[in-house]
């Protein structure tokens, strides 16, 4: 025998051993040993402080039950989902026709909370805060406004001395669930934009400086004197920016806050499809912030795993019930009463094998 | 005296194979495992290389079809109608990592020459250690000081005054935000600094000496001596200058925060722009929908190949050096 082939004897069982060790430490981790059940689940990033509380303070209730929540973004969660590699994804729009359609089983949608879109600036003068009526917001993001002192932003701002200079618009960059909401709003109060632009989580905008994520926008606008940003509501609440009031459908000027928020869910409650898949921008009512949005946890209707399913339905449930008290402390804003209801309905579909996963 | 020369010592033999037999019971058995072990690690660094070309070629396939060459031209990246062009990233790219050299590589060059040529040992060592330091800073700290401290500067002092005394060149005209091509390439050039500097140190410490003793023998003065010294390590530093750019080029976090972030090809350097690299960071987790993650994956893959064909130049030019002087290009 050459020295070589004692080598490659060697080698070989070196690999024989890892391969073996290996394999050893794949069966060790098998689901359902010792009773713990263990959920995955990823996607959008704007309800990721909220998951987190839930997945901490529902240890506390459940500590069989491990859950995992990675927030790389809508797109990611929705992708991952109809993978299969994750047991829940999460999103900030509802999913795309076509996308459930390519899925491999049915997907439904539960809202958990709601969050807004704000508008904020960086101007000095100003001592109240700014309004602006959603054409003028769609026209200085389509460059036709491109001044302070605009007319027409002055006449919704009487009293308020504005500069002359030019407005430098900031936008996110990354591709957002935020921009989403944003566009979508924008689509549906001014036409040009829904031609030009339209709705999606990185449009080509017609003019501006992107920063990435709301600390980019955020940075951006409270570095550069006479720019106008977007962020999402609890980012803006906790960096106590300035924020617009937004004049609504119903006419009035409205302060960004979690009850004009749940008024915008509560006020379209009766437009709500029954798959609870619904864009409320724009939402009808007087007490309605118009900019706001649903954020969803995805799940298939028929689970594989029935242990798993059934941790998942009572994950689901303590959320939307027990869950929304942590809501308010984070800038999230709760679900309405009788969407809760309807979120109910839509857990207690989900089976495994066909047979119904919560006994209600 | 085990380590004497075979023929000085008749011991010699008998020593050696007893502390063989010690440290190696198995005779070569070691050195043809260690053979077979380096020859697969080598084959797996090549393995992985082939396989992320196939893979990102693959994957950008749907694109390659839809586009064809059109990808490298078209200025149009507009996710929601589907349409992608490559060229503002490929011009910001090349651009932001341009200027970046233009500021870079005078300092880097001034700060190898003072380190190798004129600073004393006690303040070199600390100087140089503190420019390789810059190299350990994480590129999103360069980012954060990028959009809160370089912006508002650029903004409030340089490009004003970079304005008023070239604004007739179309390079300096457009309104002055502090966010920019500009400020993207001076992010960029400070972090290509350390890595230039360093290896040009190494390179003038390699020049042999006995070039500077025979332009100093023939009456040269200090500074006629460094120009021997620099032409002498010109490959090396060409090298060390492509290995820059090659950082330069694949930078995402710092540039992303203050490039502006726009797909636009503009001359003036006041304008956002856009690399490569940051609109893989930024778009990647929420793209939806087939053609979209392609023309990503795509654009990947011209920022693979660029990178690569630079890494390869600097590579053949450090070893052009190597191989006349022995040794200069090795910290390289």
């Amino acid at each position: 025998m050459s020295v070589f082939q004692r080598g490659f004897q060697l080698l070989a069982s070196i690999c024989a051993l890892t391969v073996l060790v290996t394999s050893f430490a794949c069966n060790g981790s098998g689901p359902g040993s010792n009773g713990a059940v263990s959920l995955h689940g990823a996607g959008a990033t704007f309800p990721n402080p909220l998951y987190q509380k839930w997945l901490s303070e529902y240890e506390k209730v459940q500590p069989n039950i491990k859950i995992d929540y990675q927030s790389i973004g809508s797109g990611g969660g929705i992708k991952q989902l109809k993978e299969q590699t994750v047991d829940f994804g999460a999103s900030d729009a509802p999913m795309k026709d076509e996308d459930l359609k390519s899925a491999p089983g049915e997907i439904l949608h539960i809202p958990t909370v709601l969050g807004a879109v704000v508008i904020t600036y960086n101007l000095t003068g100003p001592n109240q805060p700014l309004r602006f009526s959603p054409d003028v917001i769609a026209d200085i993001y389509l460059g036709k406004v491109t001044k302070w002192n605009d007319a027409r932003i002055a006449a919704e701002n009487p009293g308020v001395t504005l500069p002359g200079n030019d407005i430098t618009v900031v936008h996110r960059s990354d591709g957002s669930g935020t921009s989403a909401v944003f566009t979508d709003y924008l689509s549906k109060v001014s036409a040009e934009w829904k031609e030009k632009v339209g709705t999606g989580t990185s449009p080509s905008w017609p003019l501006g400086l992107g920063g990435k994520g709301n600390e980019g926008v955020t940075g951006q606008v409270k570095n550069t004197p006479n720019t106008i940003g977007y962020v999402e509501l609890a980012y803006a609440v906790q960096n106590k920016l300035p924020v617009a009031h937004i004049k609504n459908s119903s006419g009035s000027f409205i302060e960004p806050s979690i009850d004009s928020v749940t008024a915008a869910a509560a006020a379209s409650a009766g437009s709500t499809p029954d798959d609870l898949r619904v864009s409320i921008t724009n939402a009808p009512g007087a007490q309605v912030y118009p900019i706001s949005s649903y954020t969803y946890i995805l799940v298939y209707k028929d689970q594989k795993d029935a242990a798993k399913g059934k941790a998942l339905v009572d994950f689901l449930w303590w959320g939307i019930h027990d869950g929304e008290a942590f809501a308010k402390a984070l800038q999230y804003a709760p679900l309405p009463a009788d969407i809760v209801k309807r979120a109910e309905a839509k857990i207690n579909s989900i089976t495994a094998g066909g047979s119904p996963l919560r006994q209600s | 005296m085990i380590w004497a020369p075979e023929s000085d010592n008749p011991n010699f033999v008998g020593q050696v194979s007893t502390w063989r037999r010690v440290l190696s019971p198995t005779g070569n058995t070691g050195d043809a495992i260690f053979r077979v072990l380096m020859l697969a690690v080598a084959l797996l660094m090549v393995g992985i290389v082939v396989a992320m070309v196939i893979a990102l070629t693959a994957d950008s396939m749907l694109s390659i079809r839809q586009f064809g060459f059109g990808f490298l031209t078209s200025q149009r990246w507009d996710p929601i109608k589907g349409e992608f062009g490559a060229l503002p990233f490929i011009y910001g790219t090349v651009a932001s990592s341009l200027i970046a050299l233009l500021i870079s590589v005078p300092f880097s060059l001034g700060i190898a020459i003072f380190l190798v040529e004129q600073a004393p040992h006690y303040i070199a060592r600390p100087v140089g250690f503190l420019v390789e330091l810059l190299a350990a800073i994480p590129s999103v700290v360069y980012g954060l000081w990028g959009i809160f401290v370089l912006a508002p500067f650029l903004r409030n002092y340089t490009e004003p005054a970079l304005a008023s005394a070239f604004g007739w060149l179309p390079l300096f005209k457009g309104q002055i935000t502090g966010i920019g091509l500009l400020t993207g390439g001076i992010i960029l050039a400070i972090m290509v600094t350390p890595i230039i500097s360093a290896i040009v140190r190494d390179v003038l410490a390699a020049v042999p000496g006995s070039q500077r003793e025979a332009a100093l023998a023939l009456g040269a003065t200090k500074w006629e001596m460094i120009r021997v010294v620099l032409v002498n390590g010109a490959p090396g530093i060409a090298g060390a200058i492509i290995l820059g750019l090659g950082r330069a080029l694949g930078e995402t976090m710092a540039v992303t925060m203050v490039i502006g972030n726009r797909p636009d090809i503009s001359l003036s350097l006041f304008d956002p722009s856009y690399t490569i690299a940051s609109a893989i960071a930024n778009e990647f987790t929420e793209a939806t929908g087939d053609l979209y993650l392609s023309s990503l994956v795509e654009l990947g893959l011209i920022l693979f190949l660029v990178t690569f064909v630079v890494n390869g130049i600097a590579r053949l030019l450090v070893w052009n050096v190597t191989r006349k002087t022995g040794g200069v290009g090795r910290a390289a």
